[in-house]
């Protein structure tokens, strides 16, 4: 899978790029929690939690289209489709917009899966959010009001009385009560301008501002997150003085944000789009594994 | 008293949840591409039997349940309580209510073993053995020559179940019985 990987990229010209997996900073996320070490006494580093800073500066510098297959770390997270140490599979085009790369991830899903999981060989079909909860809670979630919202979680499971904001309703139907249905390869497009994270801001149809953002699913599975790349580093700057307030309201430690990021943008990173994929859960996809530890040599608890 | 994130969420943990003791049956991990993490968590409430799911916020805690299986031995039963005795030569003695007895009360017989479920060192529960053997106290005369095959017949064991046995058992047989299904295996003497 690997070698199919690489020859794919190998085929494209796009040039594999090898970056650290220690960092001076880490992504302010809320919902990322890295790893951090200490390299000397107060000289802290952070395990990468995805390579998407690193590859950015890159292409800032020039690199032109570029792909990387390495390991990401992030912190509790461990599950059936997670393991705190898994391999991903990122990667960058300068001159794309979110919708050739779509096409991209498509043509290499072609040739890493088998045939059958793909139906047929034409494209993955694209849903937006909004029409998705239509669709499967005859819900709008861009309209809905929080308290429709909650109405509806509760009709699925039981959240007692934990507080959840817009995003963690919209958060908790999609991977509850959604995803798992997702059986059939589809490409989720235009989710909530609120959940942009690192993806450039449109207005859909309607006007509603939603983000250049897709996923991938396929068996009722997320499998890749890809962007319209934000570029614009004082853009960039206020999301991550809005993700920093979030973590202090949550009682998170505030993170340092990337400044050799922020000058990278400042310097100009070129018009791209770029995804990262889950590669062991490709491997499970290929595999049909149930279970990510049936495709890791090692899981966290006996690595 | 200790508490447990919901990665340390274990089947068989013993948790408190809205005042009452529950046991974790299983603890899923689910998390969207990018945005708030969650567990499902399927519980039994350990005082009304009650298994549902429930969602919680990864990193959420619960307090620990002061919850012990022991091994009790059945003394005898007054009219409210049901009382029992520790098998570890402590000879300390529990009265449990008939709440808390419910699960057992059809399988009840003086001197046998039971799993008694403390919490906060009062009874909640008692599990029967898989296999109890109880004598009939009442049914229809055995018939004759009928050792094997044929129909079957309502007999009360001495516990107070009623359960479907064969023609040829008579009163005073001992029967040997899957508490969890109801159902006769064969006859002990």
């Amino acid at each position: 899978m690997l070698a199919r990987v690489r020859g794919f990229f190998a085929d494209r010209d796009v040039l594999e790029v090898d970056t650290p997996l220690m960092c001076h900073a880490t992504g302010t996320d809320p919902h990322l929690d890295a790893l951090a070490l200490e390299l000397a006494p107060g000289d802290r580093r952070y395990l990468q939690t995805s390579p998407e800073f690193a590859m950015k500066r890159l292409l800032a510098a020039g690199s032109g289209p570029i792909y990387q297959l390495c390991k990401a770390f992030r912190r509790d997270e461990t599950g059936q489709r997670h393991n705190p140490e898994f391999t991903m599979l990122e990667w960058y085009r300068p001159g794309f917009d979110d919708s050739q790369l779509m096409d991209e991830v498509a043509a290499l899903m072609g040739v890493c899966l088998p045939a059958p999981m793909l139906a047929t060989d034409a494209d993955i079909p694209r849903i937006s959010y909004r029409e998705l909860f239509r669709q499967y809670l005859a819900l709008d979630p861009l309209a809905a009001s929080d308290d429709e919202l909650l109405a509806c979680a509760r009709g699925y499971t039981d959240p007692g009385d934990m507080t959840l904001s817009r995003d963690d309703l919209l958060n908790l139907l999609m991977s509850l009560v959604i995803e798992p249905q997702l059986q059939a390869p589809v490409f989720v497009i235009e989710f909530p301008a609120s959940q942009a994270a690192l993806a450039q801001i449109t207005h859909d149809h309607d006007g509603y501002p939603v983000a250049r953002r897709f996923e991938l699913f396929i068996a009722g599975m997320e499998l890749a997150n890809g962007y319209l790349e934000l570029t614009d580093a004082a853009e960039q700057s206020r999301r991550f003085a809005a993700d920093n307030r979030q973590r202090q309201a949550a009682g998170l430690p505030v993170r340092e944000v990337d400044n050799r990021l922020l000058a990278a943008l400042n310097h100009g990173l070129p018009a791209c789009a770029g995804v990262a994929l889950g590669f062991d859960r490709l491997m499970m996809l290929a595999a049909g594994a149930g279970h990510i530890s049936e495709v890791l040599s090692f899981v966290a608890d006996n690595a | 008293m200790a508490t447990f994130s919901t990665n340390e969420f274990k089947p068989g943990l013993k948790v408190l949840l809205d005042g009452d003791p529950c046991s974790i049956l299983d603890n899923e991990f689910v998390k969207p591409g990018k945005g708030q993490a969650f567990n499902r968590v399927k519980l039994r409430n350990l005082l009304n039997g009650r298994v549902w799911e429930r969602t919680f916020k990864s990193g959420e805690s619960l307090e620990a349940a002061d919850v012990m299986e022991t091994d009790m031995s059945y003394l005898y039963s007054d009219t409210e309580f049901w009382h029992f005795m520790k098998t570890d030569g402590s000879f300390e003695q529990f009265p449990a209510d008939k709440a808390a007895v419910a699960d057992a009360l059809n399988w009840l017989k003086e001197e046998d073993v039971y799993v008694v479920t403390l919490y906060n060192g009062t009874p909640i529960n008692v599990t029967p053995p898989n296999f109890v053997e109880i004598e009939v106290v009442e049914t229809d005369p055995g018939l004759k020559g009928d050792t094997a095959q044929g129909g079957s017949k309502p007999a009360t064991l001495a516990s107070g179940a009623v359960v479907k046995v064969p023609l040829f058992v008579n009163i005073g047989d001992v029967l040997r019985v899957d508490t969890r299904t109801g159902e006769y295996q064969n006859r002990v003497r």
